[in-house]
């Protein structure tokens, strides 16, 4: 990771042709006209590819747990229903509009960047938000599991409690660690270099936790 | 080094196939209606997989032994036909020996598991536990009365859970260590597992079923020649997995009966 | 011009000792990290096979020292029934995870894929680093059941559920020693996942001027297809593992039935499903077995190809054959579920792709075959041990012919034909190719060569001692001999242990030929002969650096691509090879362009 030491903070936009174009590093083929060079152009910044390998762990996981809530709910005739705690609605909503502030911080950076400087704001503020956010999902998570556990019902009590419980920690956890992405993203970009690469597949990864929790939450929803 | 790895690889090849054409661990004779498909189909199989593997182990030792000769000024050769050819070989005679394998096999598998047992099948339950397999007979009532799992205890031999005081069912039901049924007579097997996964094989019937704890499963099947078997569980139950065993005896109607009757007495 | 290497490796080289040997980021030294973990678990999991295999042919044998491993498990060094499972579990778990997911893909792989691809090193090195340690602290903590409690769970590598799900009272170590061994999977998974990021960033972005995809090694290939199918199969066996430590910490039902009764007691658990962990398991378990030899497939055919001066009748095949490899096997795992009690007609649905799956295997060992003929074959420790493999792959793919169909699965299953099956095809050929890949790249890695004559004896008495442990296992398949029985009481099987002596002997045998080689690897490594940077007269980038690669593999000049990766023999050539980094203008019209 490039740390530049002497020059003030700063945020770097990496040129990269290829950034958002589709014909990226899948078919590096050697050019007819001999030249290269040009093969270097069109690989994407291993963070990209990183963290679409990353997502698409993740996806399994939860793919796992999904189909063993399915069959699990198939197989028996004990599953209780129950309504879900209403602050996770409230939740949704937070995480949702976290999504909406960081890709606001991405554009006022990218903005900032082009050359946009009557913005007096700090470029951070918005990520900020989006931190802040954040940890307001996880608080509100964190209310939801202590309310059903007030009610006397914990992860044992039935299998569609095991099942909210797994789903919505698991979930959580993931999002534990967008939430260091964005202290490491905020870090960079107020003591080093912060690269767009590295913001772009932090933004990415926080996107993803949003998309997965919409999921999740109609899920059980569903099957609750 | 080359040709004597050459000649080794002939030499398995050849020990390899000797103790399946001399037949000397052979599989034990079928007693079962359903198994003659199975051993078709195993026969066959063999067959194809024993020519295979000869042919590919020759070949492979072959080329070893010729490509490894050093000639000077030797060109490397092109193997004919090149990759296409050995591409369209593979899925040619590959490709359909395995789809009439599957084809065929489905008869076999079919003829177990996907049609319903004869109306008149005699229903007999097994119940698999750590370590031991407990059959039970409906008696002259033929309905088994239900199971009470809070009721098992091996101490009292009440294996099954059974309530003999207030299940009327119950009341004539046989509970047996072993399993006797009569000659040439079709069997509903109601398989229930008392604890954990085990498994119900006889390799002379042609059967191997799991117990599945939670999900009651059946097989059906008929023996056709008299004589005592033994049952083994196949499936890892716990450290007494390797003893978890129970006999079969196929019996005479006559001999059954009897068998049945003092069964009845000992209850 | 911008470089994109340049984002990979921004320090220098360490300095400190422990930079340098213990917490490194450098690619190389993580894959001698790991090549050495999978060699002390390979030890170890040859012991417990020894001890196992005494105690199939002599089950009284009193075997010196066992007590001292466990009072209980041993008492008067004979191996107690409950003893006998869990070192079997142990071994498998071992061998399985620790040697065959580690030594081919992680061990070589690390330690090449940067190399062959034309990297300084991987895009994130602190994870690979931590990749690592992780898969280490998993090794531990597995390790850490033998010392704990009433010993490791008995249950099998596959931990089938109940049993390995209701504590203790399902049997010694079925309380502690479940949980350990489901934290340290669920660990090594994370490991894997780690590693499997950087394996496929490297291959997709960190490729040198010219180094195409299809220019590409076929080990690169090989290495990149097991690392997709790491990524999607780790990820779904976490999963099984958390639900599994739950049903035993948090009085969870995923995987426990209700009413279920031992040592007459009615077990809390409801509603739970057998055969849930059996889906979920396999899964994962059956694209494990294909990532454990998929790495072996691309390191044989690499040693092969060096080792008979041509290419591959078609490189492009041996690809797409690895890739199908890869897709099917997530579409059969269900063939270790035939008779489970699922629902009959999916047995018959799962067996389609299993019987399928034969025919991409079938066109690499033709492919493999086709390109011997009329080649320069040359005779070394890693060229016999690539053939070995071949003659492996197929004895072992050949007995899948029989598993493969359910109305004859019936009579195989939980056999020893099983077991030969899945030692011969995935146990001894794995470990084939990995020996085929260390006497390959030893030289390359250590900077001195093994000793050649130590190398054949270790092939030629492996080779025949491998088969004759493993052929009499289908034998006694046929014959209805159960597996993972600790002892054979039953009247049919009484007549088979004879067998079961006979092939102690040759596991004993085998064994001692591994020693032998574990004797040259250290020798070799302190006093064997200095390597030449070149010293079969390979192509690819791995043989155009020094030897031992310095930091950043390739000094002040990162390489550039001329060629694919294999031209060999090449009409009109200066030399018999044409290195990928070569100026050297070919006419060869087969190049990929």
């Amino acid at each position: 990771m490039v740390t530049t030491i002497h020059e003030p903070p700063t945020i770097e936009l990496d040129r990269l042709p290829s950034h958002g174009s589709h014909n990226g590093g899948w078919r590096n083929l050697v050019p007819a006209d001999g030249d290269l060079r040009r093969v270097k152009d069109h690989a994407p910044h291993p963070a990209s590819t990183g963290i679409w390998v990353a997502l698409a762990s993740i996806t399994m996981t939860f793919a796992a747990f999904t189909s063993a809530l399915v069959v699990r709910q198939g197989g028996a005739q004990d599953w209780r229903h129950f309504t879900l705690p209403s602050v996770l609605y409230f939740n949704t909503l937070v995480i949702i509009a976290s999504s909406i502030t960081l890709e606001v911080a991405r554009r006022r950076i990218a903005a900032f960047m082009g050359g946009a400087k009557s913005r007096a704001e700090s470029p951070a503020r918005w990520l900020y938000i989006t931190l802040f956010l954040g940890l307001l999902f996880v608080a509100g998570q964190t209310y939801a599991w202590v309310q059903l556990k007030a009610q006397g019902f914990g992860l044992a009590t039935n299998v569609s409690y095991s099942f909210f419980y797994v789903l919505t920690v698991a979930h959580a956890l993931h999002l534990l660690g967008g939430l260091g992405g964005l202290v490491r993203v905020i870090g960079k970009l107020n003591h080093s270099v912060l690269r767009r690469t590295t913001l772009d597949a932090t933004s990415r990864y926080w996107h993803f936790m949003g998309v997965l929790w919409v999921y999740l939450l109609f899920l059980l929803w569903m099957k609750l | 080094m080359a040709k004597i790895f050459a000649v080794i690889i002939v030499l398995i090849a050849i020990a390899s196939a000797v103790p399946i054409v001399m037949h000397m661990w052979p599989m034990p004779v079928d007693i079962s209606t359903h198994g003659g498909l199975i051993d078709e189909q195993y026969a066959d199989t063999m067959l194809e997989a024993g020519i295979s593997f000869l042919a590919s182990q020759f070949l492979l030792a072959f080329f070893i032994w010729k490509f490894s000769i050093r000639t000077p000024g030797e060109k490397i050769k092109s193997f004919p036909g090149g990759a296409t050819g050995l591409v369209a070989a593979a899925f040619l005679l590959v490709g359909t020996e395995v789809l009439a394998l599957g084809v065929f096999g489905t008869k076999a598998w079919a003829s177990v598991y996907l049609t319903p047992p004869a109306a008149n099948a005699m229903p007999v339950q097994v119940q698999a536990g750590q370590f031991a397999f407990y059959f039970r007979y409906p008696g002259p009532d033929g309905t088994f009365g239900p199971l009470h799992p809070e009721q098992i205890s091996e101490a009292n031999a009440n294996f099954f859970g059974l309530d003999t005081t207030h299940d009327q069912d119950s009341k004539d039901d046989i509970v047996a260590a072993e399993l006797a049924i009569p000659v040439n007579r079709e069997i509903h097997l109601l398989m229930h597992s008392k604890d954990v996964g085990h498994s119900f094989y006889v390799p002379e019937l042609r059967i191997q079923q799991d117990f599945v704890p939670g999900l009651d499963v059946t097989v059906h099947f008929t023996a056709t020649k008299v004589g005592k078997y033994e049952i083994v569980c196949t499936q890892l139950c716990g450290l007494g997995h390797y003893n978890m065993k129970a006999y079969l005896e196929v019996k005479s109607q006559e001999d059954y009966d009897t068998w049945i009757k003092q069964q009845a007495a000992l209850q | 011009m911008h470089d994109m290497s340049a984002h990979a490796v921004q320090h220098g080289a360490p300095t400190s000792f422990i930079r340098k040997h213990v917490f490194s980021t450098d690619h190389k030294v993580i894959g001698k990290q790991y090549y050495a973990l999978a060699l002390l678990a390979a030890l170890v999991g040859m012991a417990l096979s020894w001890i196992m295999r005494i105690h199939l042919g002599w089950g009284n044998f009193a075997i010196p020292g066992l007590h001292l491993l466990s009072s209980t498990g041993a008492p008067g060094n004979v191996l107690t029934p409950e003893y006998y499972l869990q070192l079997m579990t142990m071994h498998g778990t071992i061998m399985v995870f620790f040697v065959l997911t580690t030594a081919p893909f992680a061990a070589f792989g690390n330690f090449f894929l940067p190399i062959q691809t034309g990297a300084e090193d991987m895009p994130f090195p602190h994870f690979n680093m931590m990749s690592f340690w992780v898969t280490f602290v998993g090794f531990l903590v597995l390790v850490a059941s033998f010392f704990v409690g009433d010993g490791p769970t008995l249950g099998g590598w596959t931990q089938y559920a109940p049993l390995s799900a209701i504590g203790s009272v399902g049997g010694p170590g079925e309380g502690m020693g479940v949980i350990l061994w489901a934290t340290s999977i669920g660990i090594f998974c994370i490991g894997q996942l780690l590693g499997s990021l950087n394996f496929i960033t490297t291959t997709l972005d960190m490729r040198c001027k010219g180094m195409s995809l299809m220019r590409l090694p076929l080990t690169a290939w090989a290495w990149f297809i097991t690392s997709v199918m790491g990524l999607t199969a780790f990820a779904v066996l976490m999963p099984a593992c958390i639900l599994l430590i739950l049903d035993h910490v948090a009085g969870t039902s995923f995987f426990v039935a209700s009413n279920l009764v031992i040592n007459d007691q009615v077990l809390p658990h409801s509603g739970g499903s057998t055969l849930l962990w059996q889906h979920l398991f396999w899964f994962f378990g059956h694209p494990e077995v294909y990532i454990a030899i998929v790495p072996g497939l691309g390191i044989v055919s690499h040693v092969l190809i060096t080792n008979m001066r041509r290419p591959m009748l078609s490189h492009r095949v041996l690809i797409y054959s690895m890739a199908a490899l890869a897709a099917l096997s997530y579409m059969v795992y269900g063939h270790h579920m035939f008779v489970s009690g699922m629902n009959p007609v999916s047995s018959l649905v799962f067996s389609f792709p299993t019987l399928v799956i034969t025919i991409p295997s079938t066109i690499v060992v033709l492919i493999w075959l086709g390109s011997l003929y009329g080649s320069k074959l040359r005779i070394n420790s890693a060229s016999l041990f690539a053939l070995g493999f071949v003659s492996m792959f197929i004895s072992g793919g050949v007995s899948g012919f029989f598993l493969a169909q359910p109305s004859i699965d019936i009579m195989l299953h939980a056999t020893y034909f099983v077991v030969g099956h899945f030692h011969l095809v995935m146990g001894v050929a794995a470990m084939f190719g990995i020996f085929a890949g260390t006497y390959f790249w030893f030289p390359k890695m250590t900077g001195r060569m093994m000793n050649e004559t130590l190398g054949k004896v270790h092939f030629i008495m492996s080779f025949i001692g491998a088969y004759c442990i493993f052929m009499p296992f289908h034998y006694l398949g046929i014959a209805g001999n159960v597996r993972r029985y600790q002892a054979f009481t039953d009247d049919y099987l009484i007549p088979l242990i004879p067998v079961h002596k006979f092939i102690t002997i040759a596991a004993l045998f085998t064994g001692f030929a591994q020693l032998i080689f574990v004797y040259n690897l250290i020798y070799s490594r302190f006093k064997g002969a200095p390597a030449p940077d070149n010293p079969w007269e390979g192509t690819s980038l791995e043989w155009s650096t020094a030897t031992p690669p310095p930091h950043n593999n390739f000094g002040d000049k990162m390489p550039v691509v001329y060629h694919d990766p294999y031209q060999y023999s090449v009409e009109g050539a200066s030399t018999d090879f044409v290195m990928q980094t070569s100026p050297e203008k070919l006419n060869n019209p087969k190049e990929e362009q």
